[in-house]
């Protein structure tokens, strides 16, 4: 069980994935702080829109520019960053203008795909430019090389796969080929297709209304300078996403679907030629290892009264003893279930991926949403094993 | 939206209903990921079912999560009786986008060739929001009393397991964006048609589920402003998922401090459990303070449920504690 600095040794991206709710932000963000904590200048991306980051990172706001976080405020934590981190939020919008912009032959073409319609719905919302858009960025700043370390914490997509799908959804959609040759039914494509294409369009057109197809025809025509270069530029992203030098992390939860998930998504990781760095499960519900050859857990109920009921001079009675004692009890065998259900769970994860790279982050009594929760994380993000096996066994 | 005095009548009387939320014809379960909004969906499902109503539950995309819950049922692309009462259906956008198409084009031989043309599939795929537009309209669809499919079933109830957060606001803003994308035709009526069902106050709702963690909590916050300004819906609830009990006292919770400080093995593991419990139950106590002074809708708790998998038995055992 490497830790996470073993894992991202020699390596200058990180991609965080994962389905939605699994904790992939706050993971980001510790992963990005320990590292610039173990003196890499780090910067960590979100596409979030709910502003989780900037939270986590006491900013009051991350603009598509990255911004330095306070190290005043690690040192408050007691963390002393010998690198320095960045943060910022990808505007998928303003990324998605500026691309356009680069590749735009001259300004009235910039102009045109930027005022039509299609353009300014799908560079907001259309399924993937987010994912898209967030890669572009990553490339960008690896290009500026301008950060020993960047990590992408990718958007909160219904499935982690979403992310993986996106550049090549985003570039047929911008090709617009087939769409392209139906929009003149006059030339010489459609006369190759044949007339049923041209009724198939008539036919379209009545159900969608005329303008739609218009505006799709003149987005297409007004992309078309554009699509050799898009094209291009994806390739290198992909290319980038590939070399050895990224990282991919999943991160999931112990529950039976995320854990599917994670299974999932590491296998089109591996498909797509991926480099799979490692799995972080968070909120996992540790078992007390100190159980282990214990016998005490026979009567645990009535070992618990008779403790309750000595205490030092300040014992409780009998019968409030036994009260508590049966809802720790009752308590304890609520968390043992879940506790082993998340060791099953995750003993099949690891089986699946074939990989010892699985880190665990316990459940926290406190919900982690700031610096300190960031470091207390990374206490087990960045242990070693034997440290993790003493925080585990309750021993730290 | 104020509150009519009829619909808090029942309340008033002790009648144990769901005013507000399962009086109307279409709920939206939205929240980001990972909130459990498929167990809620499911369990408002059941509850509907329980008060006599004939209820379905949709799930969107082709996850079949609500279909995990019902082990016995096949949900997909078509209605299916879970229970009495209860009915599901998976939304498949493709699958929608050909009912829509069936619906509009009479003539078989055109149908056919539009299937079968490249162009069609190709638009279908590409055009951005027509798959959320197309799967709204399902959900329409299913929540007219005249279906609009042959032989359609009558629902009093639509629930749908709406997509998480960021994707959420944009599904439901898809028909208004539509109708500004398509500005005359079919679609363009079509798109405003279900514009205004999802600002139809009266009989369509959305409830939230949030978890009680510092950020899910800002997060509700954030969904319900722009739900109810940018998109224009009636937010009827916020459900808090995943309370747990309080089961300890902070003078028993120090007690159990002291004790496992200075025990070993099972003891020691036990009374560090019970402590674990108490300050998660406490910081969770805290954050359902901050959400209902953060959010306009009335803020309900579900419980933590200590099962180690999820069931319909969870969904059902969640129903009974709606309210």
């Amino acid at each position: 069980m490497p830790a996470v600095d073993e894992i991202l040794a020699g390596k200058d991206i990180c991609i965080c994935a994962g389905s939605g709710g699994v904790g992939k932000t706050t993971t980001s963000a510790a992963i990005a702080a320990g590292m610039a904590a173990r003196g890499k200048k780090v910067c960590v991306l979100t596409i979030d829109p709910a502003k989780r980051l900037a939270d986590s990172l006491g900013l009051r706001e991350l603009g598509n520019e990255a911004k330095r976080v306070d190290p005043a405020l690690f040192e408050a934590q007691g963390v002393e960053i010998e690198g320095e981190l960045w943060a910022m939020m990808l505007d998928a919008k303003a990324t998605f203008d500026e691309l356009v912009a680069r590749q735009a032959p001259d300004e009235e073409s910039r102009d045109r795909v930027l005022e039509n319609r299609i353009y300014q719905q799908i560079s907001n919302a259309l399924a993937g430019s987010q994912e898209y858009m967030a890669m572009e960025k990553l490339f960008e700043l690896h290009t500026e090389d301008r950060f020993d370390l960047l990590v992408l914490d990718t958007p909160p997509s219904r499935n982690a796969l979403d992310f993986l799908d996106a550049p090549r959804r985003l570039t047929q959609f911008i090709e617009g080929r087939s769409l392209r040759v139906f929009m003149k039914p006059t030339g010489l494509a459609a006369r190759v297709a044949g007339r049923g294409a041209t009724v198939a369009l008539g036919v379209l057109k009545r159900i969608v209304g005329f303008d739609l197809l218009a505006d799709l025809a003149e987005f297409f025509n007004a992309f078309s300078g554009m699509v050799d270069g898009f094209q291009a530029r994806a390739k290198r992203v992909n290319s980038l996403l590939a070399d050895p030098h990224t990282c991919f992390l999943v991160v999931c939860g112990p529950q039976g679907e995320p854990i599917s998930e994670a299974v999932y998504f590491h296998r089109k990781l591996v498909e797509a030629k991926l480099p799979f760095g490692g799995v972080i499960v968070n909120k996992v519900h540790y078992p007390a290892e100190e159980l282990r050859g214990d016998d005490a857990g026979a009567d645990l109920e009535g070992a618990l009264a008779s403790r309750l009921a000595q205490g030092d001079g300040a014992g409780m009675g009998p019968a409030a003893a036994s009260d508590l004692a049966g809802r720790v009890a009752e308590n304890f065998a609520d968390y043992q279930a879940l506790a082993e259900r998340d060791a099953r769970n995750i003993e099949h994860l690891a089986a699946e991926l074939r990989t010892s790279a699985t880190i665990r982050v316990p459940y926290l009594d406190e919900d982690v949403h700031d610096l300190a929760g960031l470091a207390e994380i990374n206490r087990y993000l960045f242990a070693s094993a034997e440290q993790r096996e003493a925080i585990a066994a309750g021993r730290a | 939206m104020p509150t009519r005095f009829s619909s808090r009548l029942p309340e008033l009387l002790g009648i144990d209903r769901i005013p507000e939320l399962l009086d109307k014809r279409l709920v939206f379960v939205t929240g980001k990921g990972g909130v459990g909004k498929t167990t809620v969906a499911v369990a408002l499902g059941l509850r509907a079912a329980a008060e006599g109503k004939r209820t379905i539950v949709c799930e969107v995309a082709a996850q079949e999560n609500a279909s995990r819950l019902f082990t016995h049922a096949e949900v997909g692309f078509h209605e299916v009786e879970l229970e009495e009462n209860l009915w599901a259906i998976s939304i498949d956008p493709d699958e929608s986008m050909r009912e829509y198409v069936l619906l509009q084009l009479k003539v078989r031989a055109m149908r056919d060739l539009l299937f079968r043309s490249k162009i069609f599939s190709y638009l279908a795929a590409a055009t951005p929001g027509l798959k959320e537009l197309v799967t709204i309209g399902k959900i329409w669809e299913l929540a007219q009393l005249d279906r609009k499919v042959k032989k359609g079933r009558k629902y009093d109830l639509v629930i749908v397991d709406a997509p998480a957060t960021g994707h959420g606001i944009g599904f439901l803003q898809t028909p208004k964006t539509f109708a500004n994308i398509a500005r005359v035709g079919p679609v363009h009526s079509q798109a405003q048609q279900l514009d205004r069902l999802i600002k139809d106050h009266d009989h369509t709702g959305t409830a939230i589920v949030a978890l009680p963690e510092e950020m899910p909590v800002n997060e509700s916050a954030t969904l319900e402003r722009e739900l109810r300004s940018e998109v224009g819906v009636a937010v009827d609830r916020v459900y808090l998922n995943g309370l747990y009990p309080e089961r300890f006292s902070a003078e028993e919770c120090e007690r159990l401090a002291r004790l496992a400080a200075g025990e070993n093995g099972a003891v020691r593991a036990a009374a560090r459990a019970a402590v674990s419990e108490h300050e998660r139950a406490r910081s969770q106590r805290a954050q359902l303070s901050r959400l209902r002074r953060r959010v306009e809708a009335p803020v309900r708790t579900l419980p933590f449920v200590f099962e180690p998998e999820l069931g319909v038995e969870c969904a059902r055992e969640l129903a009974g504690r709606l309210h």
